[in-house]
């Protein structure tokens, strides 16, 4: 890996406070880190620490409060909403813990809803759909809807649908949480693998076993970096 | 496209719902359809009922003289006679026909010994036509030579001639008119008819100009009846026509009060204006009843909203925009708006086939035959359409406006 690249992800002294009511809650402090492209990083920490803050904001889905985020280069605390989820849309795919599938719509449909975002046509549809299902094994489930599923397949499909628009990172939060040991296992297989394929991926999780395996692993603690393997 | 058909599987998970809001804007839908219906049959009842009369056709007479004029004093009496009704055609051009008419009270007909009295009408052959007194199948009206020739002929009209009658066919039928034998040559048939003067013409009784003539020797007519070349309204000629007799009768040629016009044409134009104000209000509490629809759509799209706001903070994650998020729910009120709506006019549309079934004296003859039409269909359907607009616009707005990180931890 060259670690002199321009960075993926710049955070430069990220913080972020909520005001609930009178009380100003501060749950990220000074948080600085870079992610380069091609890395496979995992963001550990207990449930309060901040982890899912800083997941909401690597992901666009917040802007911080100070400090600034660059991803590619692009400062995106200065972005409209209609331009965060813009970015969402190009450059970043999400896995979830609870897959959040929509669940009347197929593995196909599913898959086809960021597409649609991003205005592509029916056929480019078609094969970016055919090509990322069958990247994650599941061409053949492509007309199931997710009651049809199981846990493992569902998890398979929301990475399918984070893989369509060929995004610049992966942000997955505990993708595992939900599955059971062995479909847990092979989710993150496919993960390893796709990181080998050249895919950045970044996941957050308190699973210090899962942790343990990743090349990269960031602690976080009372919203600041406690320590980083990098 | 998936986006549709994705909305319409969102729609069909909430079934309850979906039907009962579009139920209500269905049942919007058949107030609206049907109150404007029966009100285009009833108008055209109406126009059928002022065309009994006549069409466009224009009736005048003398009357009396409103102003001093040459000498002669005001109220002066203006009386037409059937050669003032010759030179009025050779003069205008613009007069297709023309005819005159003399007329009686209370003439006596005889038919078997009994005796029965009605108005009696003496016009030549073109008062046929012009006044829609058209002959039943097997009869005729008067023609050309039953006026040269003075014959004893008689046109009757269809209510004195089933008096007269009863079951009898009246066509071929020897009566007597205050003494004198005539034939009956003809029937009228029935017509609906609003206008009239010396009572309904299905109660007359009409015989040549020349036999009136030559019977009672009137030197008036009560009369005169004409129609002009299309596009021709009766203000264009009245003035005309009222200066033209000006100094014949020497009134003064601005006498409106000389003689009166009665333009058949403009009860049409009344009919149909009172039908528009009539239909405009039946149209305004039709669209309060779908907006009041509207606000039952604007509730469960709301609903939606919140029910589905984990669904959207996933939409957002994934890329959606603003107007995607609005564009979804507009078009799922849209569709229950536009869906509801078909659905109502489908059902008014089987409605009014069934209206139709129904015996004519206990309906159509009452309320004509309701008809659904395109300019109220598409008045429906833009109003549908804004229902279904507001209904999801302000539903959407709120949907697109959560805050994803907020709508992604939802439960």
């Amino acid at each position: 890996m060259n670690s002199n690249s321009a960075p993926l992800v710049h955070l430069d002294n990220i913080e972020k406070s909520y005001r609930t009511g009178k009380v100003s809650v501060r749950a990220l402090e000074e948080v600085s880190l870079r992610v380069n492209p091609g890395e496979f990083i995992t963001i550990v920490g207990p449930s309060g620490s901040g982890k899912s803050t800083l997941m909401n904001i690597l992901g666009c889905l917040d802007v911080p409060s100070a400090g600034t985020y660059r991803l590619e280069g692009t400062d995106v605390g200065k972005l409209s909403r209609n331009e965060l989820a813009k970015i969402r849309n190009r450059k970043i795919g999400f896995v979830f813990q609870n897959f959040n599938l929509l669940p009347y719509a197929t593995a196909f449909e599913n898959c086809e809803v960021p597409l649609i975002f991003a205005g592509l046509r029916k056929e480019e549809r078609k094969n970016r759909i055919d090509r990322y299902l069958g990247r994650v094994g599941l061409a053949a489930r492509a007309e199931h809807r997710p009651t049809e599923l199981s846990g493992g397949e569902m998890q398979r499909v929301a990475i399918a649908r984070a893989l369509v628009n060929e995004p610049s990172l992966i942000l997955a939060d505990e993708p595992t949480g939900n599955l059971d040991s062995a479909s847990g296992r092979g989710i993150m297989e496919l993960f390893r693998e796709l990181n080998a394929e050249g895919t950045t991926v970044m996941m957050i999780t308190h699973d210090e076993h899962i942790a343990a395996h990743s090349p990269r692993l960031v602690r976080i603690a009372d919203g600041r970096v406690d320590g980083d393997t990098a | 496209m998936t986006f549709f058909r994705l909305i319409l599987r969102e729609l069909a998970s909430q079934k309850m719902r979906l039907a009962l809001t579009t139920g209500a804007v269905a049942w919007g839908t058949i107030a609206i359809t049907l109150l404007l219906a029966f009100g285009e049959g009833l108008e055209r009842q109406m126009i059928r009922g002022t065309r009994g009369l006549g069409e466009n056709i224009v009736i005048m007479g003398g009357g009396q003289t409103g102003r001093a004029h040459a000498g002669l004093p005001s109220g002066r009496r203006i009386a037409l006679s059937m050669d003032d009704m010759h030179l009025l055609r050779a003069a205008f051009p613009e007069i297709t026909s023309i005819t005159a008419e003399y007329n009686t009270w209370g003439a006596t007909v005889g038919y078997n010994g009994r005796d029965h009295s009605a108005p009696l009408s003496g016009t030549t052959p073109e008062f046929g036509a012009m006044r829609n007194h058209i002959p039943a199948a097997g009869g005729r009206f008067i023609n050309a030579l039953d006026e040269e020739q003075k014959r004893r002929v008689a046109f009757v009209g269809d209510k004195i001639a089933g008096e007269v009658f009863g079951e009898q066919d009246p066509v071929g039928q020897m009566i007597t008119i205050n003494g004198t034998p005539f034939t009956v040559i003809g029937v009228m048939q029935k017509k609906q008819q609003n206008n009239m003067y010396m009572g309904p013409d299905n109660n007359k009784l009409t015989i040549p100009a020349s036999t009136f003539q030559a019977m009672f020797g009137p030197r008036y007519v009560r009369r005169i009846i004409y129609q002009m070349t299309d596009g021709l309204t009766s203000e264009d000629l009245e003035p005309r026509v009222l200066a033209f007799f000006a100094t014949r009768f020497r009134y003064h040629p601005e006498d409106d009060r000389a003689l009166w016009f009665w333009d058949v044409a403009e009860n049409e134009r009344t009919t149909r204006m009172v039908f528009l104000g009539v239909n405009g209000f039946m149209f305004f509490i039709g669209a309060m009843t779908l907006l009041i629809s509207g606000v039952g759509i604007a509730n469960i799209m709301y609903v939606a909203v919140r029910e589905r706001t984990r669904e959207i903070g996933t939409k957002m994650a994934l890329g959606g925009e603003r107007r995607h998020i609005i564009w979804q729910f507009l078009c799922e009120a849209m569709a229950i708006a536009l869906s509801g709506g078909l659905l109502g006019m489908l059902l008014s549309a089987a409605l009014i086939k069934a209206a139709g079934y129904l015996p004519p004296e206990k309906f159509s003859d009452l309320f004509g035959q309701p008809e659904i039409t395109w300019f109220w269909t598409l008045l429906t359907v833009a109003i549908l359409s804004l229902v279904g607009f507001f209904a999801g616009y302000f539903p959407a707005r709120k949907a697109a406006s959560v805050n994803p990180v907020e709508a992604l931890r939802y439960e």
